[in-house]
């Protein structure tokens, strides 16, 4: 799993602009004119993602692994 | 390196007791002329007030600026007692590891859910106050027990314990309407009775958050007993004394604006449109409060803010900012877009928004839709408001249909 990344999506029609990313992870969301930006869509494996996608409270940002499946938000 | 001046010696703040919603004029002067200005709240060391929106959000939003560094520090409140403690003292990533915990219990999808429910209890207290015939008092009638409804059986508190907790529950947003030994005091029982809930919930787990949090904690080990009696106090408190003040505001707002009220009797679709325009025009805080802490040297709103000094930033006058908001004093519940602060912003916006936002929409619309000819009971000037509180709001609302 050394070499493993994961995948960010954030979905610009669910996400109400809260910050609450970029202020979490701030190393891997951004505010883009209100809406939440991935720095870079592909990422090492880290916890501040995970936890930035499980405090959305709109479920806009989905973390998935290589083969596609969803690591956060837990359903 | 040259200290900037200090211009001027710090002005008190609030700057003046709260009248009724209306938002002192002093916070439009100083967007204008000076919107980072040294301040004095009435206990604790001298701070910054941020009064622009984009410095607001910067305040709240950027991790230069810390919440955890208020422990241990003499903080600006208005409070003579500080509150330690609760992710409201956090940063992430404990904050994050905390707030995930809970954060799923309050998506707008799982809140969604929720909302047939609100509706139903809301109805059932309509139905009440038409079945006694009018007048009524909003606040004991309608506002009140239907956010605590809600909250309790989300959390799993008996709503029968309500007369207690809602009386323990005021110390969470006192500033002079308890003396200091009493908010002490209430604050504890609040936190003796939620322990009690949770060794109950330990022995018989229900469908209920309480037991869902009780399982993150024994399961993952994820949270102390402490941060978890915390949180579940807080999520109590906070969960009920903010909305049952909201929607008496957000009435009594279009009550006085009968021109918009009309708008929205005409097409309740708006509703969802109007609740957003309410957020941002009512200014709920009296004053603000829960200052952050700079990690380093800012440069922020023309001025240099030392690492170590504590900020404020006043959410009110965020959204009554004229570079963000056309006409931003008008209350346009068409406003389409509208980018308040109201909940807050970044890692401390407000949990229960989803929540918040539901009952809101749903208060709104079962009283528009059940009473149609709703109106003040009493003239404006008779209305009273309460006092010594974090909050602004109405003791009572008498109304007639």
């Amino acid at each position: 799993m050394v070499s493993d990344y994961w995948y960010i999506s954030v979905d610009p029609y669910r996400c109400v602009g809260t910050g609450i990313c970029a202020s979490a992870a701030p190393q891997h969301f951004a505010l883009v004119n209100d809406v939440s930006t991935p720095l870079a869509e592909r990422v090492a494996p880290d916890q501040a993602v995970c936890d930035a996608a499980e405090c959305c409270p709109m479920e806009a940002i989905t973390v998935r692994d290589r083969d596609g499946r969803i690591i956060a938000p837990e359903p | 390196m040259t200290d900037i001046p200090q211009v001027s010696p710090a002005r008190p703040y609030p700057f003046s007791p709260p009248v009724r919603l209306d938002l002192d004029p002093t916070y439009a002067e100083l967007r204008r002329t000076q919107p980072m200005v040294r301040v004095r709240l009435p206990y604790g060391e001298e701070a910054w007030l941020a009064t622009r929106y984009a410095d607001v959000r910067t305040v709240l939003g950027d991790p230069r600026f810390s919440r955890a560094a208020s422990v241990g520090r003499d903080e600006p409140r208005m409070t003579p007692h500080r509150v330690t403690g609760g992710i409201l003292s956090m940063d992430p990533p404990e904050h994050t590891r905390i707030r995930r915990l809970v954060a799923r219990a309050f998506t707008a999808r799982r809140v969604e859910q929720l909302r047939p429910r609100t509706r139903h209890i809301a109805d059932e207290l309509i139905t009440r106050m038409i079945d006694s015939g009018p007048p009524a008092d909003l606040v004991t009638a309608f506002a009140t027990p239907l956010p605590i409804t809600v909250i309790c059986e989300l959390l799993g508190v008996p709503t029968a314990d309500h007369d207690r907790f809602h009386v323990w529950s005021e110390a969470i947003v006192s500033t002079t309407s308890l003396p200091p030994e009493r908010i002490r005091e209430y604050r504890d029982n609040l936190h003796a009775y939620i322990a009690g809930l949770v060794a109950e919930r330990r022995t018989a787990p229900r469908d209920d958050l309480i037991s869902a949090l009780i399982q993150a904690r024994d399961q993952h080990n994820q949270l102390s007993e402490t941060e978890l009696v915390q949180l579940i106090a807080g999520l109590l408190a906070a969960g009920h004394e903010t909305t049952v003040t909201q929607i008496p505001n957000f009435i009594y707002t279009l009550l006085t604006h009968p021109d918009e009220l009309a708008r929205l009797r005409a097409a309740p679709q708006l509703i969802p449109t109007a609740v957003e325009e309410l957020m941002r025009w009512v200014p709920l805080g009296v004053g603000s409060t829960f200052a952050r802490y700079a990690r380093e040297d800012v440069d922020l709103g023309g001025v240099r803010i030392r690492a170590g000094d504590a900020v404020i930033a006043s959410l009110s006058s965020a959204n009554r900012d004229e570079t963000v908001f056309d006409d931003p004093e008008r209350l346009d519940l068409t406003r389409e877009v509208n980018p308040h602060v109201g909940f807050g912003h970044g890692v401390h916006h407000c949990l229960g928004a989803p929540l918040a936002r539901m009952e809101l929409q749903v208060a709104l619309a079962a009283l528009i839709d059940r009473l149609p000819g709703l109106r003040l009971a009493v003239p404006e000037s008779e209305l009273t408001w309460k006092s010594g509180l974090l909050v602004r709001g109405l003791r009572s609302l008498p109304v007639t249909w």
